[in-house]
């Protein structure tokens, strides 16, 4: 279906991307933020807190950010777009209701604007250093999904995208800009509503005694019944049947779960946004993603100047991760080299992938800024030997 | 087959006059027998029959714990959340969908422990819930642990000499937020804690009824008080009804008087009604309220 004008601010704009992604939330249909201020994600909710009066939205600052994601978790049940901002360590605090809302199979977005860590490390300053947390934060095994925009434009349009997978997949998406991106102005054209494609909330047509809240019919991802339509269903963090309610059983956890993380994994393909540069014939592939991504480009160019083939992979989908793009690559490259503003986290993920076939290298950055190009370069040079 | 057989056997083919309101396909439940649990849930279905509530408008939350499954078992869209989170979750629902009636129906431990800074914020900012707090003095899922209720020097089995902390007086706490009702029954007031939630139910704002409920298998146990019967007739005998005491009095003693009534109803306006009087104030014909069903986009 196309957006709702009401959230729409069409035209050109000069925004940084807090703004955008508050915009690309309002423009998806979100409705409902619970939220608690933190730096630097806060823009994100001051921005939609004075827009959402306007349109029929709801802005709540909750007392911490366990109660923000328990809300958000609540209102998503009433079939209203629902969203949570915030940064590390109010994103420690979301893991349990992330967990929640990966068990009761709840769409909705956690936007996280990353700064520097552990703790609470750099309140104003970049990092990259949440996104295995972004998939493993929560105890159990889910699946979930996590997108990472370079720019505010992207800030803007993949806050759609994530509002779209979260209803497609029943899913929390993470959405995981840094701090640069958050607070970088650039222009953002924000198309008409009528050009903005949005998913609904696939709402069963069945009647109230048909309906299972977690049968799935071929399709891995089931039907939605949202509170107060007279379906009078059940729905639990604890291990579930069909019907919703509580089975303690190894035989109902392999079903329960298994599925979870089938209807990720089955349609990775699908899911997973890559941007891929001058892959065919290069001995050496970049990989890096949000404002490392941008920076990266330039250390590509400076290595470039020495004969060495580079390619380029900008991961716009963080998880579920671009396994089989990885694996086909290595056979075929001499390394991959991987700049991000942590101490190597989807390093990990890519030498796993690729299997000692490929050589992979890690450039960390601890987090306060980003990497000098120039390191970069050296890498990449490296590397080719 | 003797006549009293027979007669009994007819008794028990005739539905409890509760069942619509339940998940009869998860009967039995899990409570142990003679907990205070099961009458407090009997109580609130027949208040829900009886004020002719919209079923289907109606939602239910619980947190985790003993009372916690509660949602569980009751026919409504039932939410089983997270340990201390029924209220923002409950406070999700309300907002996401305005038309709703919410109830919280959770435990002394995950409301006023793990959840306790959730309670005291839903109350302040007056959300328009019905919180049902059975109050048991123990954690009893877990095993009869010390919990913010248990009374000085009441054993649990991480306090084996007695509990030394001074527990939450819990009306008290609720009341001095900003509680728009506050009452106090024990689980075996049937009449008054129905009436009680009935009335709970009409009003708007944060809600709150404390019910004090024997946990036979644990607290009874570890503190040599009898069987759970006993001590629900114990509780009952040793209440005191004082409708409009002051909250800061009704503290509860370990095996002490219990004063049970009610002790706050006012008519205030909720959080939406106040969010909507100052956006129309502020905002003008600029404000577009959420509608009653919801933010949802309809197709
Ligand atoms: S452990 Fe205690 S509170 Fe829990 S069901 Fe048994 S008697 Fe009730």
């Amino acid at each position: 279906m196309k957006a709702d004008p009401a959230g729409v601010l069409a035209g050109a704009h000069y925004l940084d991307g807090d703004f955008a992604c508050g915009e690309g939330a309002m423009a998806a249909g979100c409705r409902f933020v619970g939220g608690y201020p933190i730096t630097p994600s806060t823009e994100v909710v001051e921005r939609m807190s004075r827009r959402f009066p306007m349109m029929g939205g709801i802005f709540i600052q909750m007392e911490d950010e366990l109660a923000s994601m328990a809300a958000v978790v609540g209102a998503s049940w009433t079939g209203t777009k629902s969203m949570t901002v915030t940064s590390g360590p109010g994103f420690s605090l979301m893991m349990e209701n992330i967990g929640l809302g990966a068990m009761m199979e709840t769409p909705c977005v956690v936007v996280n604007v990353q700064r520097g860590g552990p703790s609470t490390g750099l309140p104003t300053m970049v990092g990259q250093a949440d996104v295995m947390q972004a998939r493993w934060g929560s105890h159990g095994d889910y699946e979930l999904i996590a997108l990472s925009p370079q720019s505010p434009q992207e800030a803007f349009d993949l806050t759609i995208t994530a509002f779209n997978l979260s209803e497609i997949y029943r899913v929390p998406v993470m959405f995981m800009l840094d701090e640069c991106v958050g607070h970088m102005t650039e222009k953002v054209v924000i198309p008409k509503a009528e050009d903005i494609e949005i998913v609904p909330r696939r709402l069963t047509k069945k009647p109230p005694g048909e309906f299972f809240p977690y049968r799935v019919n071929g399709n891995s991802v089931p039907e939605f019944a949202r509170a107060g339509d007279g379906y009078r269903f059940h729905t639990t963090g604890l291990t579930h049947d069909e019907r919703g309610y509580p089975v303690m059983s190894a035989d109902c956890q392999e079903v329960c779960v298994k599925r979870l993380l089938d209807k990720i994994n089955d349609n990775a393909d699908d899911i997973i946004m890559l941007e891929e540069e001058d892959i065919d014939g290069a001995d050496v592939v970049v990989i890096a993603f949000g404002i490392t991504a941008r920076v990266a480009r330039m250390g590509i160019e400076l290595a470039a100047k020495k004969g060495i083939k580079i390619g380029f992979i900008r991961m716009i989908t963080l998880w579920p991760f671009p396994e089989k793009r990885i694996r086909e690559l290595a056979g075929k490259i001499k390394a991959f080299v991987v700049p991000e503003i942590n101490y190597g986290q989807m390093v990990l993920e890519v030498e796993r992938c690729a299997g000692g076939k490929a050589a992979t290298v890690s450039v960390p950055h601890g987090g306060g800024g980003v990497h000098d190009p120039d390191v970069i370069r050296d890498a990449i040079v490296g590397a080719a030997k | 087959m003797s006549v009293a057989t027979k007669e009994r056997m007819e008794v028990i083919e005739e539905e409890h006059p509760v069942a619509p309101f339940l998940r009869m396909d998860r009967i039995p439940h899990i409570w142990c027998s003679t907990c205070g649990i099961g009458t407090a849930v009997k109580c609130y279905a027949t208040a829900l029959e009886e004020s002719g509530v919209d079923l289907d408008k109606a939602a239910i939350v619980s947190g985790i714990g003993c009372t916690g499954r509660v949602a569980g078992y009751m026919k409504l869209d039932a939410f089983h959340s997270t340990h201390g989170r029924a209220i923002p979750f409950a406070t999700g629902l309300k907002l996401g969908r305005p038309e709703l009636l919410v109830t919280v129906f959770s435990g002394d431990g995950d409301l006023s422990g793990i959840g306790g800074n959730h309670f005291i914020h839903a109350a302040r900012r007056r959300m328009d819930l019905l919180v049902i707090l059975v109050n048991n003095f123990i954690y009893g899922m877990t095993g009869g642990q010390n919990a913010p209720t248990t009374p000085l020097t009441a054993k649990s089995s991480t306090m084996p000499f007695g509990n030394y902390e001074p527990p939450f007086n819990l009306p008290h706490l609720a009341a001095s937020c900003g509680a728009t009702y506050v009452a106090r029954w024990t689980s075996l007031h049937i009449r008054r804690l129905t009436k009680a939630f009935k009335e709970a139910i009409d009003r708007k704002g944060f809600r709150f009824i404390e019910v004090i409920a024997p946990c036979s298998t644990l607290y009874a146990r570890l503190n040599r008080l009898g069987t759970g019967f006993d001590l629900m007739q114990f509780y009952h005998h040793s209440t005191e009804i004082q409708h409009g005491a002051d909250p800061a009095e009704v503290d509860i003693g370990f095996q002490d008087k219990i004063i049970c009534g009610k002790f706050v109803d006012e008519d205030k306006p909720m959080m939406l009604d106040l969010m909507h009087e100052h956006y129309k104030k502020t905002l003008g014909d600029k404000y577009v309220p959420m509608p009653p069903e919801g933010g949802w986009l309809h197709e």
